[in-house]
């Protein structure tokens, strides 16, 4: 106990920390983003689906790595190859993961393949082995793969398709365009979106008025019939990376109605606050105070809306390149790949040629769960 | 009266809206460059078939083809008269499908009902099945209604409706002997309308139904759910239970009335995506809709025939918006028609 010169009596303790206040300060003191991430967490449907994006997205440049063969190579001996397990244990014993060889032969009863397995050597997988030549992402030439199968013996994890290439490859390369085609088309729609939504709540008016006409027009229309008639426009000498650009930019012109409304309202509600007259009053220029004071207040709300309406963009470009009106065959996608199964027989026959459906539900249910974790986060409000 | 005036303004609204979208469509339509009877006229002349092509030519001149692309326009909508009285679609006269050589009225004519039928069936489907489950997953949220529901909601929705439609014709008709393609009967093809051919359609109708409805549905029914759940919250509902009412005829008679609006005015955003739907599941499935007349004229450029079926499906998902529209104004009675009273 100490007595200050002004006659108090102080203790020479330290102060007594109070925990709940030192949480609630570091609440406080956190930046946005940790704070939108503490939130997310919480939600893990979307943070397990957020992971698996991550890791999808994170793999396409090396899709080639990753599968045994490339996408275009045919094994002509072996035309629609049912799926091959890979096995640890032949006889009872632990030998590595391998699989059996097989023997085509012409079931003359049902007039198509059936594939025999020669139970008797087991071929084992071979890792980091020489397969035929490709470019890691694009630009590597290499003839490295993760695992190929030994000389005579095939690896079809998933089966092969009707010219004997392999499912599981396709689809590892596939995802590199079906997968990329959502983030392009979205990014085509923000900036169309945001632009003219910020015009639009910005200045009023006429402006206004006429953005708000063709919004109204464009989100009364089937996008569907739309998107054949553009994609139809499409000029068929063109190279698969123009068309796949060309075909992203067309999902994208029709998506951003709906963002530029949504814009538009919050800009309507934000702009007579202060801070924008303070601004305008400093002289900053319209542009300046769109994109530094109006734009940053909502954008976080805008990203999360947007990752809701990326799997439609997964899903039209399906539909279009199973239509034959999206991308087209040396351009491997999974509506490339759905193309070829789009009968009953590879229904019932050969039901693996129908399995790129199932990369495609994951994919477009994983963004949906991802985007109502992000909305769920940035706004605590709404449940 | 003021509903009347209301009425009216949407109509006039509406057929502005559709002569904008007639200038898109002619705009998307001639995009790709060349047209049928040009690429017809070169395919004749390289062959050496002299005689097919007086014949296009003359086609191109009756339809003017020949003509600069606005001049085009105008004649196809029927605003300029065309050669030899050409009349366009102002004068119900839809143009001639230079592939299938035919007028495009007589070429289309059953497949408009069809598309109608298909989307009328989904729409009936959609409001069948959501409203009863929409209200059921908020009255018994978070049990394993609400969850159920809501997984096969989201499987619908990430779903390629093309698949589904593969999948469930085929399990369809090996366990439930439903039949494969088409919207009839082969047989009842070009027949009067019978109380068979009724039953017929009606049998063909299930899977395109349910194919084309799924998402829609799974949409409609969460946001149902969501509003519920909002109105379930207030304190009106609370002394509505406070005064011992059935839960079930609280539940029916003030909130979901309450959340009924959304619910219908819902319908114009959902009409849009239902014609989208059902032109794919059309394609995929046969049926004789518009939707695979459309693809087809869409690849060979039938410029007339590709127009027509886009500005159908146009009035389509108009007509649609704008029932939403009335329906919402006749149901809600915070709807003011017109500008504020003073």
């Amino acid at each position: 106990m100490s007595i200050l010169p002004d006659g108090r009596f102080v203790d020479d303790a330290p102060y007594e920390t109070d925990i709940g206040a030192e949480v609630r300060n570091a609440e406080l003191d956190m930046s946005n983003a940790r704070l939108l991430w503490l939130r997310f967490r919480k939600h893990k449907l979307g943070l397990i689906s957020a992971l698996f994006l991550l890791v999808s997205y994170l793999s396409l440049p090396f899709a080639g790595f990753i599968s045994p063969y490339t996408p275009n190579e045919r094994l002509e001996d072996y035309l629609y190859a049912p799926p091959q397990l890979v096995r640890l244990f032949h006889d009872g014993k632990f030998i590595g993961p391998h699989v059996y060889e097989t023997q085509a032969e012409m079931d003359l009863e049902s007039f198509s393949w059936k594939y025999v397995a020669d139970t008797s050597s087991p071929a084992k997988l071979s890792f980091f082995c020489e397969g035929s030549d490709y470019k890691l992402s694009g630009f590597v030439p290499t003839d490295r793969h993760l695992f190929c199968a030994p000389e005579g013996a095939t690896v079809f994890l998933l089966g092969s398709d009707r010219l004997g290439r392999d499912v599981f490859s396709r689809i590892m390369y596939g995802a590199q365009l079906s997968l990329t085609v959502g983030l392009v088309g979205i990014t085509v729609s923000f900036l169309i979106g945001i632009t003219l939504g910020s015009i639009a709540g910005y200045f009023g008016g006429f402006l206004d008025w006429s953005i708000n006409r063709v919004i109204e027009i464009l989100r009364s229309l089937p996008e569907l019939p739309l998107w054949l008639a553009l994609s139809a426009a499409v000029p068929s000498h063109w190279g698969p990376v123009a068309v796949f650009f060309i075909i992203s930019i067309i999902l994208g012109i029709l998506d951003w109605p709906g963002l530029a409304r949504a814009v538009r309202s919050k800009f309507l509600s934000l702009r007579e606050e202060e801070f924008v007259r303070a601004a305008e009053m400093m002289g900053a220029r319209p542009t300046r105070v769109i994109s530094k004071h109006l734009l940053p207040n909502f954008l976080s709300h805008l990203i999360a809306s947007a990752t809701l309406s990326i799997p439609a963009m997964i899903l039209g470009e399906t539909a279009l390149s199973y239509l034959g009106l999206g991308l087209r065959a040396p351009a491997v996608s999974w509506g490339v790949m759905l193309n070829d199964a789009q009968n009953l027989a590879s229904i019932e026959i050969y039901w693996w040629t129908a399995i790129p459906m199932l990369p495609i539900v994951i994919v477009v249910l994983a963004f949906n769960f991802f985007g109502d974790g992000l909305r769920d986060a940035m706004d605590p409000n709404r449940s | 009266m003021a509903m009347l005036r209301f009425a009216v303004f949407r109509l006039i609204t509406m057929l502005s809206t559709l002569m904008v979208v007639s200038v898109f469509v002619y705009a998307i339509i001639n995009l790709p460059p060349g047209d049928f009877l040009s690429n017809q006229i070169n395919e004749l002349r390289a062959t050496g078939q002299s005689a097919g092509i007086a014949k296009a030519e003359f086609l191109r001149q009756e339809f003017s083809m020949d003509q600069p692309i606005w001049k085009q326009y105008m004649i196809w909508v029927g605003l300029v008269p065309g050669p030899h009285g050409f009349a366009g679609m102002l004068q119900g006269e839809f143009g001639w499908s230079f592939e299938f050589d035919k007028p495009v009225s007589e070429l289309v004519g059953g497949a408009l009902w069809m598309t109608i039928l298909v989307n009328l069936a989904a729409v009936v489907f959609i409001y069948a099945v959501a409203l009863p489950l929409g209200v059921l997953a908020a009255a018994r949220s978070k049990t394993w209604i609400d969850y159920t529901s809501a997984f096969v909601g989201y499987l619908g929705l990430a779903t390629p409706n093309f698949l589904l439609a593969l999948i469930l014709f085929y399990y369809g008709n090996r366990y439930l002997n439903l039949p494969i393609g088409g919207l009839m009967d082969p047989k009842f093809e070009g027949e009067p309308m019978s109380f068979e051919k009724m039953k017929s359609v009606l049998i063909h109708l299930i899977i395109p139904t349910f194919v084309i409805g799924t998402s829609g549905a799974a949409g409609m029914m969460q946001r149902l759910r969501a509003n519920l759940l909002d109105e379930l919250g207030k304190p009106y509902v609370e002394t509505a239970r406070a005064k011992g009412m059935r839960e079930s005829s609280m539940l029916v008679k003030y909130p979901l009335r309450v959340a009924f609006n959304p619910f219908v005015a819902d319908i114009g955003t959902l009409i849009p995506s239902l014609v989208s739907g059902s032109v794919l599941v059309s394609v995929v499935l046969g049926l004789q809709t518009i939707g695979p007349v459309l693809l087809q004229a869409l690849k060979s450029q039938d410029v007339f025939l590709s127009a027509f079926v886009l500005m159908f499906v146009a009035l389509l998902t108009l007509i649609g918006t704008l029932v939403s529209d009335l329906l919402l104004a006749l149901l809600d009675p915070r709807i003011r028609f017109g500008g504020r009273e003073r």
